[in-house]
């Protein structure tokens, strides 16, 4: 990938989503928290799309930006009494020390692990491969009905399950029957 | 210049690091949901990134793995949030720090 517009395109994209993630730590109002988590997830897409992952991009827009965040703005209005503040506890230091350890390790790994690069050996396939790109859509449907098709339908009946769960969750016993309800 | 797998690992790495800080120190359970997220999506950029980069025998089944952790994730978002609703409602906060029902 050394095409300029790539790199560019990288280098913005993971300036923006680093960046908006820290913000998202940083901002003391939780709903401006939000907005900049949206804007991460929206990075992340991003960095999807430079990879050629465009389906997973676009799916990454539409759930993470658009159903999650809507999710995390109700939980935040539905909890009005308990503040918009967005502080620590005392765990704020040793968090912070543990997650500076945590990342130095992967990026450690990550620049001194000898990763099996497209190219190297040629003796398995890399994706997109060589001759060309038409999207992802196709070949991820054809191994979601084909080789993973038990572990999509054990995603159906999760997500079924967490929506009844939610559900009964919220209206628990001891509010029905109330008026509001 | 160019952008390799190193770069995308970094990055994900990063955006862990964050979210690992979020949800071990914030005191409002949904900014530790919010970080939980955050370190959903560094995964999801790693798993995409050796899918691009690295010689595999099925290079597309990388797409697959990350799109089940998004369901995953969203039930766990769905729930995690109900729960937190129930919360303020039993207890009238949504402090971990103050959720202590459970300790020993």
């Amino acid at each position: 990938m050394e095409d300029t517009g790539t790199v560019v395109a990288f280098w913005t994209l993971a300036i923006m989503t680093i960046g908006s993630a820290l913000m998202v730590a940083i901002v003391r109002n939780l709903i401006h928290a939000v907005v900049f988590l949206v804007l991460s997830f929206m990075g992340v897409a991003g960095l999807y799309i430079t990879l050629s992952a465009d389906f997973v991009g676009v799916a990454q827009i539409l759930i993470y930006s658009g159903a999650i965040s809507i999710l995390v703005i109700f939980a935040i209005v539905l909890t009005p009494q308990a503040g918009r503040d967005n502080a620590e506890t005392s765990m704020r230091l040793p968090a912070a020390i543990l997650a500076v350890l945590v990342a130095t390790m992967l990026g450690y790994a990550a620049v001194e692990t000898a990763w099996i690069k497209c190219g190297e050996t040629a003796r398995l396939p890399c994706f997109p491969d060589a001759e060309g790109f038409d999207g992802t859509a196709q070949a991820i449907g054809n191994a979601l009905l084909d080789k993973y098709i038990l572990p999509f339908e054990i995603a159906a009946a999760l997500m079924l399950v967490a929506m009844l769960g939610a559900i009964i969750i919220v209206r628990a016993e001891g509010t029905e029957g109330t008026a509001e309800e | 210049m160019s952008v390799d797998l190193e770069h995308y690992l970094m990055v994900g790495a990063i955006l862990f690091a964050i979210g690992l800080f979020m949800a071990l120190s914030k005191r409002n359970f949904v900014g530790v949901l919010m970080g939980i997220e955050l370190m959903f999506n560094a995964a999801n950029l790693t798993l995409i990134s050796f899918s691009r980069f690295v010689e595999s025998v099925n290079p597309i089944d990388g797409h697959v793995f990350v799109l089940f952790v998004v369901t995953v994730a969203a039930a766990e978002a769905a729930v995690a949030l109900a729960i937190a609703v129930l919360l303020y409602r039993v207890r009238g906060t949504v402090n971990v720090d103050e959720i202590n029902l459970l300790r020993w």
